[in-house]
């Protein structure tokens, strides 16, 4: 692929505007809210757009389009089923909770239900967790960028990384939501054309499911058994694993996506925040999925072909090279390149409030004045980039060890939204029951993994595993939890107002008009999800 | 009513106007043609014209709420 003057020209427009939003929101961070929380005063339809973008990071929208040609429709799932059903009950059920209790961040609100050692125990694993997402964000976007276009792989991360730098430096949280506004826009102008142009070319709805294998355009009809659709697993793994497990403990638990939330302005703000998310998350299967299927039909099988194997992963890019002249090009390329950027941005500012917050904050400096936490916020975006770029070489170098991270960090999470959900929904689950309902549900988690790689399970593919794996941890986590507090000492009512169902005052919405409360948007969500899962059943 | 200070708008709109110029004037003096509905289109005008169409719809509304934010 080679790109014209025109293409470098849509490029250096966008990194002119990323840097000038950073600039232009320079003067406005005066407090440490207004750094790591942008005052909490961001407008639902900015917060609920920053929501999905905070998700919508090239790695995701090349990865879906890959599992639209290796799967088919099978892959919406991780949208209609994945994505839609945690993010309604994130809205309406745990966000008064989140930003009622005036929770900074969530492992804060984990302190202020539980006790402090599981307060750390979160804080520390998603401070490093999101750092690796970062470096593994930023190596992938070097190396796409090579494979594409030539591009230095050291070049690409260090001018990324200092792009990023100066952005969320200057504007903090802010910046990093205006951004992935923008990366939202730019993913729907990049890619929709190349939506239209290649499913047309392949025929339209018709022509795909005339020539992709049967079941690929099918969503729920093949899922009676593991043997009988392309990603090996049957609906109850589906279902349970993805659509409840993994799905509500990413949406509802994960502070990336949940800051959004809480920088929105007042309470009903927040509760939309998801929902009004929802609304384009539910059309992106179009957006990158269909066009991944579309790569499968238009696409000669050696386009694919890495080292004698096939690998879909470049089908976005190879569409865009396809079907693109300059100029278009260069909008696509600009797209793929704003939200690779915006994922590490969204990284970097979770992981600086998270350090400012909830370890600096906590546990070595506690009475400092608010200009010394806004000076530590912004002496921690400067760590959290420089550490990306050591972890983006890590993965250069040592993709084994990169691989055994993540899965020890999956391990931490499958387990994670049962301590929520009780925590929230049961004011007799203790401290204790918190710490060590965690404890074990990782460990069933890791205990699952070795039975499983030793062959005491069988799966017919990976994803079944891990669908499986969050299934178990879950249900120890969840079971241990309820053991554990069953015999040891509940916090008084009188901590837990604000924090838990029962103990919170029900938030009124008589000022607002039916059409315009969270619980109407909900329904309509949860309607058009059902609706799109019939069609495409 | 768009938040902090600078309203997103502006970049918004902004950023899309001058993409949308751009790779509008340069669809104007290229023969580049791609295939829709077995018609052949300069992909590179229209969808320019339409991200400058966007852009400009956002900036009048950010001056629209610049105005009512001042009265």
């Amino acid at each position: 692929m080679h790109l014209e003057w025109i293409d470098y020209a849509v490029i250096a427009l966008y990194c002119a505007f990323v840097l000038g939003v950073g600039f232009a929101l320079k003067k406005s961070m005066r407090t440490s809210l207004d750094f790591f929380l942008s005052g909490r005063r961001i407008p639902a339809w900015i917060t609920g757009l920053a929501f999905i973008s905070a998700n919508l990071g090239a790695l995701e929208v090349m990865g879906m389009a890959a599992s639209g040609a290796k799967y088919g429709m099978l892959t919406s799932h991780f949208y209609w089923l994945g994505a839609i059903p945690a993010m309604i009950f994130v809205g309406l059920c745990m966000m008064p909770f989140y930003y009622g209790s005036r929770a900074r961040s969530v492992p804060e609100y984990l302190r202020l239900r539980f006790d402090e050692k599981t307060r750390a125990f979160n804080a520390l694993t998603f401070a490093v967790m999101t750092i690796l997402a970062s470096g593994i964000n930023l190596y992938a976007m070097a190396l796409v960028f090579k494979l594409m276009l030539g591009w230095s792989i050291h070049a690409t991360i260090l001018l990324s990384a200092i792009v990023v730098l100066i952005y969320t430096f200057f504007g903090g949280l802010t910046s990093s939501i205006y951004n992935e506004v923008l990366q939202f826009f730019l993913i729907v102008f990049g890619i929709l054309p190349l939506a239209v142009l290649t499913v047309t070319k392949a025929g339209g709805w018709s022509g795909l499911e005339a020539r992709m294998p049967p079941g690929f355009t099918h969503m729920w009809s093949n899922l009676g058994q593991a043997t009988a659709n392309p990603m090996g697993v049957d609906w109850f793994q589906l279902v349970a694993g993805l659509g409840f497990v993994l799905s509500f403990g990413y949406w509802c638990t994960d502070f990336l996506v949940v800051q959004r939330a809480l920088a929105a302005r007042d309470m009903t703000a927040a509760q939309k925040t998801p929902l009004i998310a929802a609304l384009p998350k539910m059309f992106i299967p179009f957006l990158v999925i269909v066009p991944g299927m579309a790569a499968w039909v238009l696409l000669p099988k050696a386009a694919f072909l890495v080292q004698g194997k096939i690998d879909y992963n470049m089908a976005l890019p190879l569409l865009l090279a396809h079907y693109y002249p300059p100029g278009m090009l260069g909008v696509g390329i600009t797209a793929l390149l704003a939200s690779f950027m915006s994922g590490m941005a969204g990284n970097v500012t979770a992981f600086n409030t998270v350090w400012t917050y909830d370890i600096y904050h906590s546990y070595i400096r506690r009475d400092a004045t608010d200009a010394h936490y806004l000076q530590m916020g912004k002496i921690a975006t400067v760590g959290g980039v420089l550490l990306s770029v050591a972890a983006a070489y890590v993965a250069l170098s040592f993709h084994n060890i990169m691989d055994y991270l993540q899965l020890i960090f999956s391990f931490v999470n499958a387990p994670l939204f049962a301590t929520f959900l009780l925590g929230m929904f049961w004011k007799r689950t203790t401290p204790n029951g918190a710490f060590y309902g965690l404890a074990s549900g990782t460990a069933a988690a890791a205990l699952h993994y070795f039975a499983t790689l030793h062959g005491l399970f069988i799966y017919r593919s990976e994803m079944a595993a891990n669908f499986d794996r969050a299934i178990y941890a879950w249900a120890v986590c969840f079971f241990v939890t309820i053991g554990v507090s069953v015999f040891t000492k509940p916090r008084s009512e009188a901590e837990l107002g604000g924090l838990v169902y029962s103990l919170t005052k029900k938030q009124s919405y008589e000022h607002l008009r039916w059409i315009r409360r969270p619980a109407t948007l909900a329904v309509i969500v949860g309607m058009v999800a059902i609706v799109l899962n019939w069609i495409y059943r | 009513e768009s938040g902090p200070e600078l309203d997103i708008r502006w970049p918004i709109g902004l950023l899309f106007a001058a993409i949308g110029i751009v790779v509008t004037i340069y669809g104007l003096f290229s023969n580049a043609r791609s295939e829709l509905w077995a018609r052949e289109i300069n992909i590179n005008l229209w969808w320019g014209a339409a991200m400058l169409a966007f852009g400009l719809a956002m900036i009048c509304g950010a001056i629209r709420a610049g105005r009512r934010t001042r009265n």
